[in-house]
């Protein structure tokens, strides 16, 4: 399988803090990559880092063959690179459905001053979208006014409309109630395998990682610590020490 | 399909007012480029941007149109119309290019600053501009026809009536397209518009340009009223009365901008004929009251209660509920 993401040599230091120390990274199509790491151990600056958020100091970025170090993060997602995020990001004044449309929108390049919105895009993959993640019965509601579980799935769907080949999500299920948190996950990775969707996630719940992750990283310090199958990383020694505090 | 027809009723009276007491048609046509520049203000406003400079475009236009007609005399009103806003487009698309960069305050306040700067300028360049007394504009004829003052003023309400249906029209049909929608997207999360993929720096710059093209006829029309700009035209006491207007009436319809100055002109006269030396004090109460009562102005008001007859049909119709897979 080919590399989507390659990283080479990536350098960040905040202060004295050094959140990502040269790290050489590769994700391939078709893994479900798991990251895990205490806080403050540079998950969130890697990711910040392969969206364009944060440019590195030293070192390249590769989206599927492509570099894309220090490139805006609007340009990376149009190379299909789809974000969602720890707090969902959601347009609170429009429904459930603009929210999607708007994400439907930009994937058509069709941004019209004149024709309705819902005129220029696609109403049944809108539709789909919604239904994949269970969000249909919601369309008509305002995203300000969902659970915060729906909200996670409102901001994978605006991700997911994009049609990206690879998703990347920073604590899907944080926030959410923990007898809600496999359903949750159960819905995305149905989502993220009919579509599919390359996927990487951070995550805290060894269960949820051990479960729905194909691939694990450990993050200690800004480096990788291990890296390999669930089963490697979790039972590793220092892992489990360092990371998980067993 | 009922506002279209509400509207072409207002005007309709509009007019029927206008033809039967022409006394009324200034304040009518002034009114009404209010109303104008109050919709072009709440374009930006639907991004979360109040602009307290926007003046300055009704200004640009107004000013193109006299230095125009006196220096082509027998320019048609119409052509007047079109160069004055073409010259706010103009000063829209560099003007815009850095202040749309700047969100809340700053946006507010830049172009203020900006428009401060233009307004000292036109009171200052006696020679080029006539200071504080500003220029007279001798009545041009319109469509071809050179009219005496009444029948000009009529032809000109008709005119103001006809480019407002027209303006909201399209200010409407943007608001519900896709940039139009983007552009109100970036008031609720600008984070979530660049990881879809969008420039939330171009989708602003568009909206800014539209914005000022709408205030720009505003500024045409007022000054082929008057027969006269003023740099007061351009003042920032002006740009308040348009973000009054547009908060008054509320951006989430073009209407708004109408109900917003119906609002205005209405507080104004009843003050100034029943408390003279009250009325910027009752203008500022009914400000607070409307920011109290209903915060997105009369049409938020309105459009909330059709939204959530619009919502609660829409759950009847699909009532099975499927659950989140589990």
């Amino acid at each position: 399988m080919k590399p989507l993401i390659k990283t080479t040599d990536l350098y960040l230091a905040f202060g004295g803090v050094v959140a990502a120390d040269n790290i050489n990274f590769e994700l391939r199509e078709g893994e479900r990559l798991a990251v895990i790491g205490q806080n403050g151990a540079g998950k969130t600056t890697f990711i910040n880092i392969c969206t364009g958020y944060l440019a590195p100091s030293k070192g390249k970025v590769y989206f599927d063959g492509r570099d894309v170090t220090a490139m805006a993060p609007r340009k990376i997602v149009r190379l299909g690179m789809g974000r969602s995020f720890q707090l969902p990001q959601l347009f609170t004044e429009h429904t459930v459905r603009q929210c999607v449309q708007i994400a439907a929108a930009r994937r058509n390049k069709e941004l019209s001053w004149f024709r309705s919105l819902e005129s220029t895009i696609d109403g049944r993959e809108v539709d789909a979208t919604l239904d994949l993640v269970g969000l249909l019965p919601d369309a008509d509601e305002l995203s300000i006014g969902l659970p915060e579980g729906k909200r996670k799935l409102l901001d994978v769907a605006m991700a997911l409309a994009l049609q990206p080949k690879l998703l990347i999500m920073d604590e899907p299920t944080s926030g959410v109630a923990s007898e809600d948190k496999f359903g949750l996950m159960e819905t995305v990775m149905h989502a993220l395998d009919e579509r599919q969707v390359t996927s990487w996630f951070v995550e805290h719940d060894v269960d949820i990682v051990s479960r729905y992750a194909t691939r694990v990283a450990a993050w200690i310090a800004g480096k990788v610590a291990a890296d390999g199958t669930p089963d490697e990383v979790l039972n590793n020694a220092q892992i489990k020490s360092e990371v998980l505090g067993a | 399909m009922k506002v279209p027809v509400l509207s072409l009723l207002a005007a309709v009276a509009t007019l029927v007012l206008g033809y039967s007491y022409s006394w009324t048609i200034t304040p009518i046509v002034i009114g009404l480029t209010y109303a104008i520049a109050a919709l072009g203000v709440s374009v930006m406003a639907r991004a979360g941007q109040i602009s307290f400079g926007h003046a300055m475009y009704s200004c640009i236009s107004a000013y193109t149109v006299a230095f125009l007609a006196r220096a082509m005399p027998g320019t048609d009103a119409l052509t007047l119309i079109l160069a004055g806003v073409l010259a706010s487009f103009l000063a829209a698309v560099v003007i815009g290019l850095f202040v749309v960069r700047y969100r809340g305050i700053f946006f507010g306040m830049l172009n203020l600053a900006l428009s401060m700067v233009l307004f000292a300028l036109l009171g200052k360049l006696y020679t080029l501009t006539g200071g504080s007394d500003g220029l007279r504009i001798v009545r041009p004829a319109m469509a071809g026809f050179a009219m005496e003052r009444e029948s000009f003023e009529r032809a000109l309400l008709v005119l103001t009536l006809v480019l407002s249906l027209a303006l909201a029209w399209w200010v409407q049909r943007y608001f519900r397209s896709g940039s139009g929608q983007a552009l109100s997207a970036i008031k609720t999360n600008e984070t979530r518009l660049e990881y879809l993929g969008f420039s939330a720096y171009l989708i602003m710059w568009k909206g800014y340009l539209l914005s000022a093209v709408v205030v720009g006829f505003s500024g045409a029309i007022l000054a082929l009223m008057q027969g006269l700009v003023t740099p007061e035209i351009g003042s920032w006491l002006r740009s308040g009365e348009f973000v009054f207007i547009t908060i008054l009436g509320g951006a989430g319809h073009a209407a708004g901008a109408f109900l917003g100055a119906v609002g205005f002109e209405t507080v104004k006269l009843v003050s100034a004929a029943y408390f003279p030396g009250l009325w910027q004090f009752l203008l500022g109460l009914t400000l607070i009251l409307v920011i109290f009562m209903f915060p997105t102005g009369f049409v938020g008001q309105i459009m909330k209660r059709v939204a959530a007859q619009s919502r609660a049909q829409a759950r009847e119709k699909s009532p099975v509920r499927i659950p989140v897979r589990n």
